[in-house]
Parts: C-alpha cells; structure tokens; sequence
C-alpha cells in the first residue's frame, strides 16, 4: 500500500463523513449559524429533516364524503338531453325533455309531440342512450311524457361505483403528489360515502386538499358561433345568451350556457393583470365533442411568446378520442371550438386545420397552479364533488408508547451487537462498530437527500442493512482469520480476507439491491413497499462504502503503523 | 482468539431426508391449519388473522375528561378482550382517542366492537369517558394492493433467480428461491396457528426476511464456487459440505447476531410492534436454517441431475441419491488453504 493511497481514501472518508453529519443535523435552506451547534439547535434541525411517517409521529385525519347526488344529478341531465338529440336524429320532434332530480328520485322526461309515436321514440332513444332496464331505468308513459325512472337499488350501486372511483382517483393523486405512504380507505357506512384520509405531517396540508378535491373534468365542445373570420360570439350575460337561442327562456336539451373569461392580454402592467377579468357567457352544443376521459397525457407548459407567469396544459387524446375529434375538426374548419373546466369555458379557439389527438388549455396559469391542473387531469376526472367534513390532527397509529419501547429495544440491541463485535473481535471489532455507525450516519444523510419518509416498513429495510453491514464485517474476519491460521503473514491475511470476502459481499449486495429495484419498480400503488425499496437500496450502497472501503483503509492505516513487519493482529 | 466452531466437519447434505421432512412437515401443519380455518372457522376465526390495514373494522371516538396514557387505554382495552386496537390520540382535541378495532363479525362488527370499547372504558371511572362516535371504517390495503405485494413479491424473487443464475447457475438460483419460499411459507404457517394479526408491517417483516434468508444462500453458494476451482477432484456433494462447514462460524455469529437484536425487539418492544418482531424472529430462524438445509441440498441434487442426465442419456442405473464419501478427507486436503488458487 502507498503512503499516497492511504491519505487519498483517508481524504474521502473524511469529506463523505463530514457532509453526512452536515446534511443530517445542519440547517437546510439558509446559513448555519451558531445555535446549529448547540444540543437545542442540532434537536431542531434533526426534527426539520427527518420526516416521520403517520405510525411514528401521526399527522391530518381528513373525512370527505363525494356528493353523490350531484353524480346522479349529472348523470340524469346527461341522459335527459343525450336521448332528446338522439330522438331528434332519428326524425322524432320532442316538444321537452328534461330531467327530474328532486327528492331522491332520478327521471329523465321526453315529452313527444305525437304521442302515438311514443314507442319509437323509446326504441330509438335507448338505441343511443342506456336507459334499459339492465342499467336500473323503468320505463312508463303517461300521455305524451315518456319517462324513465332510475331505480332505488340502482341508485344505490351507482353511487357506490361513484365513490369507489372517487376513492382510487383520490389515491391516483396523492401517490403522485408524492405524499408519503398515507392511508386511505372507506369511511361511515356504505350509505355514507365517506372517505378516510390519513397523511403525515406535510408542509401544504391546504394545497393538498385543494388538489384532492378539485374535480378536473375537461371536455371539448362546439361554441354556437358564426365561424370564423367572425370573431367568436360571446355575451355579456347570461340572459342574453339564452335569449340568443329564441326557444322561450329556456334552454334546449342540446345547448349549454357556460361562462368565459376572457383572456387578458398580456401586460407588464402588474395591477392590471390582477384585476378580476370580465366575465361573458357563450352558447355551447351538448354533449360536448370529446370529454376528459379520452385524455392520455396533460402537461404544464410555458405558453409561446407568453412570460415566465404564463402557463398552459398541452394534452394529448387516447386513440378512440383522437378518431372522434379528428373527424369533427375535419368537417368544422372555421368553426369555434371552447376548453371546457369544471363547466367554465377556459379558452376558445377557431379550428385552422383538422386536429387528432392533441390540444392545450391556456388561460394564463401560474406554473403551480398549470402542475396542479396538468395533475388532476392525468388522474382523471372526480365523478363527484367532494366535502371535507372532518379534520383533526391525530398522533402516531404505533403509539407513543409503542414507539418509546421500540426504541428502547432497537438501541438495546444494538448495544448487544456492539459488545459482542468488540468481545470476540477484539481490535478488529473497532473497526466494525465504527463501519456500523458510519453507516447509519450515512444513511440518514442519504434519506434526508431524498426527503424520504421514515415508517415502520421503511425501518424495517434499516434493520435488514444493519444485519447486511454486521455480516459484511463478519465475512471479512472469519476470512482473515481462516487465512491467518492457514499460516499467512498478516498483510497477505488482510489482502487475501478483503478479497475473498470482497467477491460475497458484492453479491450478497448486488443480489439483494436488484430485488429491491424491483420492489420499487412493481409497486407503484404500494407506498408501503416503496419506503421498503428505498431505504434498503440505499442501505446497501452506502453498506458497500462503509464496511468495505473504510473498515479496510483502518486495517491500511495499522498495518501501516506497526510497518511492514506485523506479526499478529487483533481479530 | 475466541473461537465458535472451528474445524468443523458435518455432513449437511447426508440429513437432506430429515431436514427436508421437517420443512415439509412444518409447511404442512402451518398450511393445513389455515386451510382448516379457512373451510371451518373454528370458534369464529380466519385462515389467517388480518389486521384492521386488510379487512377494515370500527373506528371509535372517545372522550376523556381526564385522559388516561395511551398505554393505560392499550391494557384496558386488551383486557376487555381485544388484543390487536389501533389507538390514535387526537392532538388538536386534547383527551380524545381514536380506536381502531378490527372487524368482529361482518354485520354487528360496529355494535360489538362498541360494546367492548365501553366495557373497556369502565375501567376508568374517575377519567370521565365518553363514546363521541363510532364509524365502519373500510380496509387501508385495497384488493388491488394485496395482489400487488404478492405480484411485486414474486416479480423480486424472479429478479433475484435471474441475477443468481447469471452469477452463478440456473439450479443455483431456483434453490435459493425455493429456500426463500420455503421460509415465508413455514413462517405464515406459523402466523396462522397461533394466530398472530397480520398487518402491513407483517408484509414488511416478510420482504425483510426475504432479503436475510437470501444472503445466508449467497454466502453459502459463494464459497461453493470458490471451492470448486480449489478442489477439483471433489464431487459437489462433499465441496457443498465443505462450503457449508467453512462459512458456518460466519452464518452463526450473523444470525445469532440478528436474532439476539430481534429477541430484544420482541420482548421490549411492546404490544404494538409484536407481530412485526415475531415475524422478523420466525424468519431469521428460518431462514438460516432453510439456506443451509434446504437450498444448498437442493440445488446439489437438481445439479447432479442434470450431470447424470448429459453424462448417461438412457442406460444409467438408478444411482439412490449421492455418493456418500467421507468429507473428512476432504477436510485433510481443504481446510487450511482456502486461497491457494488465489
């Protein structure tokens, strides 16, 4: 061994261990200053950078419920003017249709003109629409009003399937959020609709919620306009839009009003762009072309030409709604074509040339606001509103005592591994208790790097690496000493054991690291198993760093200072 | 120097029959007991007993005016003949608690449970309690989660045999993954005759001994390799012996090691964490002994299959298992030299 050798990782093992014990108990953000160095300061910063998970420290308890009834609402209304088109198509008049949602109860009314020609109608309404009787319709008639009845257990499993999808979509977002293994599940009754959210403690509660809740439903649809070059019709307000349709103050099944706002040029002009834009209104066909159940991809970008504060989603359609829009863009050049959120028109735009499978909203989003947006779409579309109803902040689902006794036990232990290293390894065994904590000094640096969540699964992976990293140093005495009793002068015992080991160590490492990348690549709905891969793969790389690289720059540095001729050695 | 072991000379292989009827025997008696549960349910229970994470139960609000430890409540509400509740304090309401009870039976689940936390509750006469609320709550791991883990299990365990077969041979990593299964078999089996709740930390434990029951392999097949190039002339059966004997000291100081941490855990570390440390203790257990006893063996047979069936296509005769040489003259030759070739 060179003398040069020995400074150099004498060097990296200094620099690694003083930037682990920085990242670990140093103040993140801003400059250290003298209170990081005191007991009281160094308890803070630990606190600010190990995240605990929900069993070690708790966090909110949030109770939403989906509105339900406002996806049956919906749902009725959709189908009141999707079967009054669809009578229209096949040749039908329909004096009105309208849906009927008060007191529990879900109809959607046709009200013929000829009503001899009732059971036509019927036929070619459900022959469009699913109003049969296996998607929980009654059908009756009474005079010329041919309504459909949805029944009381059908309501009952729509709502369901409402919420069990509210569920999985609320789970879809909050995994990408990146909130930490949360825990989601099925609240109150099954009348109830309820859902229990439980997640750590995290910087924006509001912000998250304010994303879980948003509803994100995107459509498409034709503005009743005349196409361009003529500018886009618009109204100042809502009465003179339904005026515009001249069909008595009402609306027809197949129009919609919605508001627009308009988007504001561009202005350095800080207080006029924060001024509250005027608000029109436009006549939309219904349905609408393509909804947000078509998109495959949304993403936030920086519009073209716009500034560092202007943002717009560019999404892309799946291959059925680039087939249905690309055939309506084709046949309505010139046409005007609106950005439907949440029943508000976000932009309107008139079609150049016939479109497929991608569009973009703009509407001067604010980065966060254009991520959160492009977010939820990806997620998909809440089939209902959600409430929050309940909030409280809850303490650790281990249990403070639990926690307490653990770590008792766990120091305990470790104590015991401790001893036994320096009992039966002697001087050697410094070496191992010193690679061992190193490496929990290194691998807490490594999860605040990460900004992981520490849970129990997560210290379950740290309990598996202490074993590895104990079992790496015990692989490398029981080699050295079988190498020494095998008659080999101490250097060579050293070089040889280091070598040996060397080769089961990498792939006891190795092995044990691609199992975990699988883990992590598998289970993308399982946060649980995630914090398991994480903290074990990275466990195991610093292990290789710790129990190899520094317990043998120790053993360079002894042999080294007894000089060349060692003849025994404390293993 | 102190040392455990040394010079040892076992024939490993030569006890396959034994060691293997054991495990088989274990997995029988474990698995047969939680298919027993699963058609009869004895005196009410489940092939397996899961936690509130898997099949949901009754979240209970409780008030007190002077609020007992978490502790107190813990033993009050073991005592009233629930061992496995979940208790959250509420921080922002001072003296409340939420209770998390697994579900009892599926339809008077909430009533019972009810019943039981207020049964509980009379245990602290002076604190004022008082029942705020009781909800049904649904399970945290959703079906789609359960079939996840084991999907995600099985698609570790794949990568595992891939990257052993690469490193080694192909016969080298079904061994060890069937010394893996082995294990977590053995060990759920255990969980269902005693009954122990299986919660999400379980499923940690299992992935965690996993990982231990698989290095105890590697390890063992590592030194087999490096033997073969040393010994040529020995047959794998007594160069898989020799591999075991010379890395036992290392297996025991390891495993003793964890299972000593692991015995702390589970008998310091409380009501809450037990299933999570039994399964941890089970597994180490196990898993050292599934490596040294089941692995390793297999592996020898399914190799010596296959140089029995490239050596004589048709006409062999029906050798009964192995050669059993003596692996004291292995030893004479071995021991003592491990790195000549090095």
């Amino acid at each position: 061994m060179k003398k040069k050798n020995l400074l150099q990782r004498s060097i990296i093992i200094a620099i690694v261990t003083i930037v682990s014990f920085y990242i670990v108990i140093g103040p993140h953000g801003r400059r250290p200053h003298g209170k990081d160095f005191t007991w009281s300061g160094i308890k803070a910063n630990l606190a600010d950078n190990i995240h605990l998970g929900l069993d070690l420290k708790g966090g909110s308890h949030l109770v939403m419920r989906v509105k339900v009834e406002e996806y049956l609402k919906r749902l009725t209304e959709d189908s009141a003017s999707a079967a009054a088109n669809a009578a229209k198509e096949a040749g039908f008049e329909i004096k009105e249709a309208h849906a009927e949602t008060s007191g529990g109860n879900y109809q959607v009314v046709l009200q013929a003109a000829d009503p001899s020609k009732a059971q036509q109608i019927r036929e070619a309404a459900e022959k469009k629409v699913d109003l049969s009787s296996n998607a929980g319709w009654s059908f009756s008639q009474s005079g010329a009003n041919l309504v459909w009845t949805l029944s009381g257990a059908s309501q009952k499993q729509l709502a369901e399937n409402a919420t069990e999808q509210a569920l999985k979509i609320i789970e879809t977002r909050i995994n990408t959020l990146g909130v930490t293994e949360p825990t989601l599940q099925r609240h109150g009754s099954q009348n109830s609709h309820q859902i229990l959210l439980q997640m750590p403690g995290i910087t924006d509660p509001e912000h998250v919620k304010q994303l879980l809740k948003a509803q994100s439903r995107l459509e498409l649809v034709h503005i009743v306009s005349q196409p361009s070059p003529a500018s886009a019709q618009t109204y100042s307000t809502r009465e003179e839009a339904v005026a515009s349709m001249n069909s008595g103050g009402n609306i027809p099944p197949n129009r919609r009003v919605l508001p627009y706002s308009e988007r504001t040029e561009l202005s350095t002009d800080k207080e006029n762009a924060n001024a509250p834009k005027p608000q029109k209104w436009v006549v939309v066909e219904s349905p609408a072309i393509i909804d947000g159940s078509e998109l495959r991809n949304a993403n936030a970008v920086q519009s073209p030409g716009g500034g560092t504060e202007d943002f717009q989603i560019q999404f892309s359609l799946k291959k059925t709604g680039a087939d249905k829009f690309g055939t309506w863009t084709g046949a309505n050049i010139n046409e005007y074509m609106g950005v439907v959120l949440n029943d508000e028109v976000k932009s309107i735009a008139y079609i150049k040339s016939q479109i497929y499978d991608s569009g973009e909203i703009s509407g001067r989003f604010s980065k966060q606001s254009a991520e959160d947006l492009a977010l939820t779409l990806r997620s998909g579309a809440l089939p209902a509103p959600i409430e929050y109803q309940e909030e409280r902040t809850v303490g650790p689902s281990l249990g403070q005592d639990s926690i307490r006794a653990g770590v008792r036990a766990s120091l305990l232990g470790l104590g015991l591994v401790v001893f036994f290293m320096l009992f039966y390894y002697r001087g050697s065994g410094v070496n191992a208790v010193v690679a061992l904590m190193l490496n929990m000094v290194l691998m807490m640096a490594g999860l605040v790097m990460f900004g992981a969540t520490l849970t129990l699964p997560g210290i379950a992976g740290i309990i598996l690496t202490i074993g590895m990293a104990v079992d790496s140093n015990v692989l490398i005495f029981e080699r050295i000493r079988e190498e020494l009793r095998s008659g080999k002068t101490v250097p060579s015992a050293v070089e040889q054991g280091f070598a040996h080991a060397f080769v089961t160590i990498i792939d006891t490492h190795v092995t044990t690291i691609v199992s975990s990348l699988f883990l992590y690549f598998f289970s993308s709905g399982a946060p649980m198993i995630r914090g398991f891969a994480v903290t074990l793969a990275l466990g195991l790389v610093v292990n290789l760093f710790s129990a190899v690289y520094v317990s043998r720059t120790i053993f360079i540095w002894l042999l080294r200072r007894k000089g060349g001729r060692v003849e025994s050695l404390s293993v | 120097m102190i040392q455990i072991l040394h010079n040892v000379n076992i024939d490993w292989i030569g006890k396959r029959k034994f060691f293997i009827g054991i495990s088989v025997a274990l997995m029988l008696v474990g698995m047969g007991t939680a298919l027993y549960r699963h058609k009869f349910h004895p005196n009410g229970t489940e092939a397996f007993n899961l936690g509130v994470d898997f099949k949901g139960g009754t979240v209970i609000t409780v008030r007190f005016k002077q609020p007992p430890s978490a502790e107190q409540l813990r033993s009050a509400i073991q005592a009233a003949g629930i061992p496995d509740a979940v208790i959250q304090p509420v921080l922002d309401k001072p003296g409340e608690f939420l209770i998390k009870v697994p579900q009892s039976t599926a339809e008077t689940g909430v009533e019972v449970s009810r019943t039981q936390i207020g049964n509980a509750l009379n245990s602290f006469p002076n604190a004022g309690p008082e029942i705020v609320g009781t909800e049904a709550v649904g399970e945290i791991a959703s079906k789609q989660l359960k079939t996840q883990a084991v999907a995600v299990t099985i698609a570790a365990l794949i990568g595992m045999l891939i990257f052993i077969a690469f490193r080694f041979e192909w016969t080298y990593g079904a061994a060890a993954v069937i010394a893996v299964f082995h294990t977590v078999l053995v060990t759920l089996g255990l969980f269902s005759i005693f009954q122990i709740e299986i919660n999400l930390t379980v499923i940690a434990a299992l992935l965690t001994l996993v990982g231990f029951d698989v290095n105890d392999s590697i390890v063992v097949f590592d030194r087999i390799r490096e033997n073969r190039k040393l010994y040529r002339r020995l047959n794998l059966y007594d160069v898989s012996n020799l591999s075991i004997n010379q890395t036992l000291s290392r297996t025991i100081i390891t495993s003793g090691l964890v299972f000593l941490s692991v015995v702390a855990l589970v008998l310091l570390g409380g009501q809450t964490l037990r299933p999570f440390s039994l399964c941890l203790l089970m597994g180490i257990l196990f898993g050292t002994y599934s490596s040294i006893a089941i692995g390793t063996p297999i592996m020898v047979w399914w190799e010596r299959k296959l140089e029995a069936a490239n050596k004589l296509p048709a006409a062999s005769p029906r050798e009964s298992g192995f050669q059993t040489r003596s692996v004291a003259d292995a030893n004479r030759k071995g021991v003592g030299k491990p790195s000549r070739a090095a």
